[in-house]
């Protein structure tokens, strides 16, 4: 008889993770002091209130790890007191995730024509003008961000705030 | 206090002590201070619950594991703002790590100076964030009651821990209505204590098949209480299986028993551990596969088919990946091994078994933890040896420890036939623990036998607990096995460092004879082997602290030992051996 499993060298995954949690003080800070305190990687973190009546929040973690160390991320989630549901959308079948930035873009004349019309490309709407600016709302994958940002990099960018990541599983179940 | 229904104001210092009461809770042990006055007026004012007075709120965290530990409750502990809440984080810490039930109070300035650095004021909630199992800080004396019943329920339930509930000063002077434990459940938390049967039928195929199986048992077994040691007991014993346990786990099997092979581990023994590597089938219960198990990870037990049953899915697949993870409280599941293997008519293969433990028996013929016997200094092991005859025969004896090597020899010396009569601090490794644990014992169980397995180091941590032993006449024996040496450390800097002896030697020691004296207790000395016996005599003979000043070999090292890093096969058997030639037995592991 064997053991069913080799340990050898796992490979790095990346998973989105969602969890259900008591929207009550300090909840957050005992999320990520499991992250900080037991060293696993934080991506993204985002978390807002989504049921006010049950006071429920939901927070959305983007993380990496072998899937040793994944799996302990999820069973660590599940033993806080407040937590009331952890679901790895990564293992449970297909899911959306989507991401909203803020972009400034300062400057004039022809750079700022090109941000506009690269803009209207990336289907990202104005949020603010003045003669010499724009603030830019997109929303997408992270990737598609990070692109529209590398491109407004040359075109004056002044500064970037991104939401993180929140995410939903396709289909009507729930999460 | 008449009869409160759920709708009676209370101020919040009442509603603190009734909830209390409606919790069983029989004592608490603590240390008042401003922020916590009002609760200590309420204290004042009724009888049902003893307050033990400490002499550092440390000692009161380890006290209250002592009691937790010895009777399967959970241990209660008051303590006040600021430096109150600071001294019991590593008391905190220790209950956490190894999985015993606190509540601990904790007063905090009043609500409306909170952030402001006010007199006292530290943020308890998020210094003890990481070191408890959950914490509260309770800001509406109308949660007060509910809080406190969720903080009894979650530090029993599932794996046990400890729990801080923070009350501002004006929160515990404040009315507001109680409610009871029925109506204060948690709302999101609730443990998976029974078991998926699919994967029990798995593993008692697993079981059934094996040729060369082994029980490896912990702490978790002691806290599934009674019932599952006296489960584990007759599953091991239907098998014919061998069993081993932690360091944590001492107790859950008789150690009394031939099927048992002793402690696993660092020092664990040489049949225990050389059955670990060689095993095809290993069940591990309520154990988590700590450092000093396992050595070496990707060296451990490296052919065999690894069951694990655990209360707390995040201690499963955390160091050492498992085949047949099974999620339940250990009695559950233990009831449940016991029918599905009686149900499906299992037998052991016999002809295999028979083999394996011939293997067994010749690991065991090693004797590893023999030693050097002198006829005139005091060999630590044989201080311990002479212990056990003392007290052998007696099921009201409940032995602490410090830490250091008197740990270690206690742990392997000393015998262990039923669970809560074993207390020492494993995870964590705190010195100091074992005085205040062994006053925790016996303020549960007044007419037992308590004795702290001490280092004349480790003792000098919490040694004023002996005033808080006389003031309740607590009859503890402090048993220090006295090497002048910080021992643990000073093997290490021996064996890896050079014999280095870097600030290992305990210099300026007190005279422990005279400083039993001074407490009020009683001193005895034993300085050759001749006067062991009679000093041992004594010290149980004497219904008031005492504390044995044993005088031992200085040079005596703990083995066997397994060096950090190294696998179970590269043990060190006895001071002839070095690290560098530690010999792997590869050879004889493959039956
Ligand atoms: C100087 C020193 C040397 C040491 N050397 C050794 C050594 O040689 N050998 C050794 O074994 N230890 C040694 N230790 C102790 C070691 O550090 C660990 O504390 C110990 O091994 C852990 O024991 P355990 O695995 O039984 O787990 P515990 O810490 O007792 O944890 C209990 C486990 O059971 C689970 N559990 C809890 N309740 C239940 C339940 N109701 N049902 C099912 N599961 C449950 C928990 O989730 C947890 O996983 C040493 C410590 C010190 C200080
Ligand atoms: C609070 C704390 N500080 C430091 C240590 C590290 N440490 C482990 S064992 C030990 C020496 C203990 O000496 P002693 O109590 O005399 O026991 P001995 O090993 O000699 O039996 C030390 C310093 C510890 N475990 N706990
Ligand atoms: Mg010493």
């Amino acid at each position: 008889m064997t053991a069913r499993y080799a340990q050898s060298a796992p490979a790095i995954e990346r998973h989105t993770i969602s969890i259900l949690v008591d929207n009550e003080p300090g909840v957050l800070a005992r999320v990520i002091g499991l992250f900080s305190g037991r060293g696993y990687n934080i991506e993204s973190l985002t978390v807002a209130e989504v049921d006010r009546d049950a006071t429920l929040s939901r927070v959305t973690i983007v993380t990496s790890g072998t899937p040793m160390i994944i799996e302990q991320i999820k069973a660590q989630l599940g033993r806080l007191v407040p937590v009331h549901r952890v679901h790895d959308l990564t293992m449970e079948g297909p899911f959306v995730e989507r991401e909203t930035a803020l972009v400034k873009v300062a400057g004039t004349g022809e750079k700022r024509v090109e941000a506009l019309r690269l803009a209207d490309v990336f289907k990202a709407r104005v949020v603010d003008a003045t003669i010499t600016s724009f603030v830019f709302e997109i929303t997408g994958q992270g990737e598609e961000l990070d692109r529209f940002i590398g491109l407004m990099a040359e075109l004056g960018l002044v500064g970037v705030s991104r939401t993180g990541v929140v995410a939903m599983s396709r289909g009507p179940g729930g999460i | 206090m008449s009869a409160a229904t759920n709708e009676t104001s209370l101020t919040g210092a009442d509603i603190v002590l009734k909830a209390l009461r409606d919790q069983g809770v029989e004592v608490i042990f603590g240390y008042p201070g401003g922020a916590v006055l009002p609760i200590y007026d309420a204290l004042f004012q009724q009888n049902d619950i003893r307050h033990i007075l400490v002499r550092h709120e440390q000692a009161a965290l380890h006290a209250a594991e002592g009691y937790a530990r010895s009777t399967g409750k959970v241990g209660v502990v008051l303590v006040t703002s600021g430096p109150g809440a600071t001294n019991a984080v590593t008391g905190l810490t220790d209950a956490l790590m190894d999985s015993i039930p606190i509540v601990c109070l904790s007063g905090q300035v009043a609500t409306h100076l909170i952030g402001n650095d006010a007199f006292q004021e530290c943020d308890t909630t998020g210094i003890t964030r990481p070191c408890t199992k959950h914490n509260y800080l309770v800001k509406d004396v109308n949660n007060l009651a509910r809080t406190l019943h969720e903080a009894f329920y979650v530090a029993k339930n599932g794996r046990p821990g400890p729990v801080v509930i923070d009350i501002p000063k004006d929160v515990q002077f404040a009315e507001g209505t109680y409610r009871s434990p029925a109506d204060s459940m948690p709302k999101s938390y609730r443990p998976q204590v029974k078991p998926d049967l699919n994967r029990v039928e798995e593993a008692i195929d697993l079981l059934a098949k094996a040729k060369r199986p082994i029980f490896y048992v912990g702490g978790g077994v002691i806290n599934a209480g009674p019932v599952a040691s006296q489960l584990l007991t007759q599953f091991v014993r239907m098998t014919g299986y061998p069993c081993t346990t932690t360091l944590m786990g001492l107790g859950a099997y008789p150690a009394s028993d031939r099927q048992w092979l002793g402690m696993l581990g660092m020092h664990g023994t040489y049949e225990a551990n050389l059955a670990m590597h060689g095993c095809d089938v290993m069940v591990c219960i309520g154990a988590r596969f700590d450092d000093r198990v396992t050595g070496k990870v990707s060296e451990f037990s490296p052919n065999s088919v690894k069951i694990h049953v655990d209360i707390d899915p995040s201690s499963i697949n955390k160091n050492v990946r498992v085949d047949v993870p099974i999620v339940g409280d250990a009695a559950h599941v233990l009831e449940d091994m016991i029918r599905i293997w009686k149900a499906r008519g299992k037998q052991p293969d016999k002809a295999a078994l028979a083999e394996w433990w011939e293997q067994i028996e010749f690991w065991r013929a090693r004797d590893c933890l023999r030693y050097d016997k002198t006829p005139k200094i005091i060999k630590p092991q044989y201080a311990l040896e002479r212990l056990r005859a003392a007290i052998s025969g007696r099921d009201d004896v409940y032995i602490t420890t410090e830490v250091g090597q008197h740990q270690m020899w206690a742990a392997q010396f000393l015998p262990f036939d039923k669970p809560n009569h074993w207390m020492t601090s494993g995870g964590l490794g705190t010195m100091g623990y074992g005085l205040p644990a062994a006053i925790g014992a016996q303020v549960a169980h007044p007419d037992a036998l308590c004795i702290d397995v001490a280092g004349e180091a480790s003792i000098l941590m919490n040694i004023q607990e002996m005033a808080t032993a006389l003031q309740y006449r607590l009859p503890v024996k402090v048993f220090i096995l006295n090497n002048q040496y910080m021992g643990m450390v000073r093997q290490w800097q021996e064996l890896l460092h050079g014999g280095r002896y870097s600030e290992s030697y305990s210099e300026a020691l007190p005279d422990f004879v005279k400083l039993a004296d001074a407490f009020g207790g009683v001193g005895l000395r034993a300085t050759e082997v001749s006067q062991v016996d009679d000093v041992i005599a004594e010290m149980i003979k004497v219904k008031r602290p005492v504390i044995v000043d044993m005088c031992v070999d200085q040079k005596e090292n703990c083995f066997p030992m397994i060096p950090g890093g190294r696998a179970h096969n590269e043990m060190l058997l006895g001071p002839d051996e070095k690290v560098e030639n530690a010999t792997p037995e590869d050879g004889m592991v493959l039956v």
